[in-house]
């Protein structure tokens, strides 16, 4: 197992070089002077120009740049903030529980529904469940999820007034942030209504978020599920007279979630790219939007180590479904 | 089907013998034959546009703002699916918008296949140095969420139509390259492709001419998969500001434009966003169909 685990963060070495040297040129490819778009100021004395280049090291050969930068990144130092003056890597810890939180709820609902509706359409292969269940699933992956969060906007938030529109939690609420969390946090809190509160801000997005993981995973369920239902020792079991519920829930689901298993790693990707967009729709103050509105405040900083964040961030999580494929399989973990 | 084709013509060449049998597999799943027939319709309302549409996709009629569509209360036949907030005639500015959602979906893919198939050649056939090069800097890109790279290309290159399409094919084409290279993996060891070197062809000829062809089947299905991603992350990136510029009528343009409006003019919201998933949807059961008629694995079945 160990050497499985090394050889496979071997492989993400170069992997995470190569996103570092997208991050690292991210800024030197942009239109315009460098110098200005790090410093973000406005009419820049020659001399304060010159000072800022050597700050920056832009004056310096490109290797050496790139060195500073990666021996920077591994001290955790991802620059500063034009606007707000901060560290980049201190603002993506501020809001990044926010999008782990709307990710986790999303990944958990997408799994409880996704998981159980694709056993039971393979279970029931053709009838009129499984065609339901399979259209309604090619629907949802064919979701324009940006559009899909105003309709529940309109109906949820607008029509029936069910749910508030955006952000968090009601503003009549205040309490310092623990976790991050805003579940936990409105809990610990003890206010009346809070936790209620924060549940209803969080409905809406969670919804928007899981649809086409849910889509994903009901698809690969089913099709695993059909697949190892055909398997001779599916019908070794179903002849020695196990009841079909033990043959399926036992027998057979348990090597059909392999690829399922994989599947929900790689959502991860997916969920971050889905957030985006999400996060901008509902207001939702995680690094979606922080990253959109950076890019439209020119705030490249942000940008670029943002960028860098979120790549390792889905490279670790990779490495761990790896790691999990290789628990449950152990022929994955001795094939090479 | 394959019956009066057979009277036709008595004597078939072996393409139309494969395209008839492709038909059989393809024409047995109807959800594939609904989305064909969608996507056949949008591609002659999108050639056919000036003449389908009502109006102009720009025209502002400073009097009707905001109208709402014909079954609303104060609906009117002349704008069958309302105006928008300057006036302008939603049903003809999205049969326009047909026009560019396909043609992004045309170039994105031509694109990224030219490119994905070309690298995931190279890398199959040559191996070594050049393979893992290509495959490396494959997971480089793989390893972001494709909407933040497609934000940043744009971000560099400037927003835009023609930038969203080149940032959106440079984040599918790795899944042409890994397809393309698995196949020749598997392919280029084959009988025949050693008989074909045998017999004097050179790499360029094996690697187009000879291997590619087999490789053809996955290739199509991802194809599909593709065009469907490029419409929904074009009309993503036309939301968030950074594709397609209003005036344009293109489909994710538009819903940004509305989104100040979607309590108080909800069609304004919704039509545009029908028109997406509608396209989407044909274009997915294409390729749903496309998978289960090209699969050797599930003819069998």
């Amino acid at each position: 197992m160990l050497r499985f685990l090394l050889s496979r963060i071997g492989l993400l070495i170069p992997t995470f070089i190569g996103v570092s040297i997208v991050a690292f040129s991210f800024i030197r490819l942009l239109p315009g002077d460098p110098v200005l778009l790090m410093a973000g100021e406005r009419g820049l004395s020659p001399e304060r120009h010159a000072e800022l280049l050597k700050q920056f090291g832009f004056d310096r050969p490109i290797w050496e740049q790139y060195w500073d930068y990666l021996l920077g990144i591994l001290q955790g130092d991802l620059g500063i903030s034009i606007v707000t003056k901060k560290p980049v890597v201190a603002e993506f810890f501020t809001l990044f529980p926010a999008t782990v939180e709307l990710s986790l709820c999303a990944i958990v609902l997408a799994v409880m529904i996704g998981i159980p509706i694709g056993i039971i359409a393979a279970v029931k292969r053709g009838s009129f469940f499984d065609h339901t269940v399979m259209t309604t699933a090619l629907i949802g992956y064919s979701m324009p999820i940006f559009w899909w969060g105003l309709l529940l906007i309109i109906l949820f938030a607008g029509i029936l007034q069910w749910t508030p529109v955006s952000g968090r939690i009601s503003l009549i609420y205040f309490f310092p942030p623990v976790t991050g969390f805003m579940l936990i946090d409105s809990l610990l809190s003890g206010q009346d209504g809070a936790f209620r509160s924060a549940v209803s801000h969080l409905i809406l997005p969670t919804i928007v978020l899981a649809t086409i993981p849910l889509a994903v995973i009901a698809r690969q369920t089913r099709s695993a599920m059909l697949e190892v239902l055909s398997e001779d020792y599916v019908r070794t079991a179903r002849a020695k007279g196990l009841s079909p519920f033990r043959v399926v829930s036992v027998h057979a689901l348990r090597n059909a979630m392999i690829p399922v298993i994989t599947t929900i790693g790689l959502q991860v990707g997916v969920l971050l790219a889905g957030a985006i967009l999400t996060e901008t729709i509902f207001s939702w103050p995680g690094i979606g939007k922080w990253m959109v509105e950076s890019i439209s405040r020119r705030d490249y900083p942000v940008v670029q180590g943002a960028l860098l964040m979120v790549a390792s961030i889905i490279m670790l999580v990779n490495l761990a479904v790896d790691m999990l494929y290789g628990l449950i399989n152990p022929r994955i973990r001795y094939a090479r | 089907m394959s019956d009066t084709s057979r009277a036709e013509t008595p004597k078939r060449s072996a393409e139309a013998e494969v395209l008839a049998e492709f038909w059989h597999y393809f024409s047995e799943n109807r959800g594939a034959v609904i989305g064909l027939f969608v996507f056949v319709a949008l591609v002659l309302i999108a050639i056919f546009a000036p003449l389908v549409a009502p109006h102009s996709p720009t025209q502002q009629y400073r009097d009707a703002l905001l109208q709402p569509p014909v079954w609303a209360d104060n609906g009117t036949a002349t704008f069958l699916l309302g105006t928008d907030a300057v006036g302008r005639d939603i049903l003809s500015r999205l049969i326009y918008g047909a026009r560019f959602s396909l043609f992004i979906g045309v170039v994105v893919v031509t694109l990224s296949l030219t490119i994905g198939i070309s690298l995931g050649l190279v890398a199959g056939y040559v191996g070594g140095k050049p393979d893992t090069f290509i495959m490396r800097v494959m997971d480089v890109i793989l390893s972001f969420p494709s909407l933040l790279l497609a934000l940043v290309l744009v971000a560099i290159l400037g927003p835009g139509l023609m930038n969203a399409m080149i940032a959106i094919a440079l984040i599918l084409q790795p899944h042409f390259v890994r397809l393309t290279r698995a196949a020749v993996l598997s392919e280029k060891n084959r009988d025949y492709v050693t008989a074909a070197r045998v017999a004097g062809a050179g790499p360029l000829r094996l690697m187009f001419r000879t291997i590619l062809p087999n490789c053809m089947a996955p290739l199509i299905v991802q194809a599909t998969l593709s065009f469907s991603n490029a419409i929904l992350d074009a009309a993503a990136l036309g939301f968030l500001g950074m594709g397609a510029q209003p005036p344009t009528p293109e489909w994710g343009t538009m819903l940004a434009e509305a989104r100040e409006f979607i309590l108080r003019a909800p069609w304004v919201v919704t039509f545009p966003g029908l028109a997406i998933l509608i396209t989407v949807l044909a274009i997915n059961l294409m390729g749903d169909g496309l998978r289960d008629a090209l699969d050797p694995k599930l003819k069998r079945s």
